[in-house]
């Protein structure tokens, strides 16, 4: 009797590696999933913090896929890593803050030593010639299985037909007659695909799956370096990135202002680290100051703060700041809309 | 009972700690976990169902979601 060959494949939660793994499956191959956490993923619920968004279902696509491939999925925390594939990239940026290809060739390394650990024989991709401008071309392909340390042992299941012949093809573990050529953005033949395994729900998320590569956010994470002098960050910097209006009125300090009830709700798990502002005389959202400021500065936060509560056009509010469990309040006249300067908008 | 503070925490943050809580534990040992953000109540049953593992009692109670997991025999 032959060996059961087993695969590791790289799940992220959208189309392209569900059919890649369900390509595997059909072949016989024992997959299980892995799925990298590097904190700037747009998967999880980090995307539904605010209550708009809670009206639609919420679910970890990752999770979704392994549960229709009926696989098990291990999801690793790779958030501290992944800082120096973010930081010092050795491939370079994408349109903003995206280091596809490294972040690609580190995945698909740590799949590699995965893989080794476990017992595995190969690693898979739902990876597509020339789906993605950076990460995914013909000259980029060889530079991850190489660069990666996966070598052969990649294989890209939805393009390998377009690729040279890897050794699980080689070797007769899978057929390659029944792997697939796809190329181009086109997803015309993975949609197909996906309607003859059957998969109608999927994920197919507009921006990709990270958050480096949205413009706004990879211009609060250089806002971030530049004000601390350092390219650096902690989990909790990342993720508050991700919520309310950032606006930077000096280079010393940064007003975090929740837009609404979900965020206001986010941001009081933040108030022992943070120096926050609430409006009490007018209905207000819940602010952070991040950074340092004079009581100068608390002033101009706090006109700042009443600018944006139901008190913006009374003659004075109330806004109570608290630091390190002290309350004070200070009664301020709040900014004019047009006191709040377009370039203070990060 | 292992209990396991997951608090503060966004998904899928409180499920990697799951994860990594149940690895050294023993078919039929159970894990409490406690959460603070609602997407637990989603993502934990849906990890614990592709891992064969069983949701024993998923509540809310004062702002915080507690799951209790049985460990598989996997």
């Amino acid at each position: 009797m032959a060996t059961q060959r087993k695969a590791v494949a790289l799940i992220s939660g959208g189309l392209d590696s569900l059919l890649a793994a369900k390509v595997m499956l059909e072949q016989g191959i024992h997959v299980e999933g892995i799925n990298f956490y590097t904190g700037f993923c747009v998967e999880g619920h980090t995307h539904a913090i605010r209550k708009k968004d809670k009206a639609k279902p919420k679910r970890n696509n990752a999770l979704w896929s392994a549960e229709q491939l009926g696989i098990k999925l291990h999801i690793i925390d790779i958030i501290e890593e992944y800082k120096q594939v973010l930081l010092n990239p050795k491939h370079g940026y994408g349109a903003n803050m995206n280091p596809c290809l490294d972040c690609k060739i580190f995945m698909v390394g740590k799949a590699k030593e995965w893989a080794v650990e476990n017992g595995f024989d190969f690693i898979i991709t739902g990876e597509v010639i020339g789906q993605r401008p950076m990460s995914q071309r013909k000259d980029t392909m060889p530079v991850i299985s190489a660069e990666s340390g996966a070598d052969d042992l990649l294989l890209r299941p939805l393009c390998a037909q377009n690729l040279p012949e890897t050794k699980p093809e080689r070797e007769g573990w899978v057929n390659r007659a029944e792997l697939h050529g796809f190329s181009g953005r086109t997803r015309k033949p993975q949609m197909a695909l996906a309607e003859k395994f059957g998969f109608d729900d999927y994920a197919q998320p507009a921006g990709g799956c990270c958050f480096l590569t949205d413009k706004s956010y990879s211009v609060k994470l250089t806002d971030l370096w530049a004000s601390r002098g350092k390219r650096d960050y902690e989990l909790d910097d990342i993720m508050l990135l991700k919520v309310g209006r950032h606006i930077r009125p000096k280079p010393g300090f940064k007003l975090i202002i929740a837009r609404e009830e979900g965020e206001n709700n986010f941001l009081q798990g933040y108030k022992k680290q943070f120096i926050t502002l609430m409006t009490m005389s007018h209905k207000g959202p819940l602010t952070l100051l991040d950074g340092e400021a004079s009581e100068e500065d608390l002033q101009l936060a706090a006109q700042i703060v009443a600018r944006f509560s139901q008190g913006r056009e009374a003659q004075s509010v109330d806004v109570q700041i608290a630091e390190k469990g002290v309350n004070k309040l200070i009664t301020v006249k709040p900014l004019a809309a047009e006191g709040i300067l377009p370039a203070w908008r990060v | 009972m292992i209990e396991l503070d997951a608090r503060r925490l966004m998904c899928p943050m409180p499920v990697i700690k799951t994860q990594n809580a149940i690895k050294p534990l023993l078919p039929g040992d159970k894990l409490r976990v406690f959460c603070t953000d609602p997407g637990v109540l989603q993502d934990i049953p849906a990890w614990c169902r592709i891992n064969k593992h069983t949701v024993l009692l998923a509540e809310e109670r004062d702002g915080e979601y507690i799951l209790t997991i049985e460990v598989g025999n996997e």
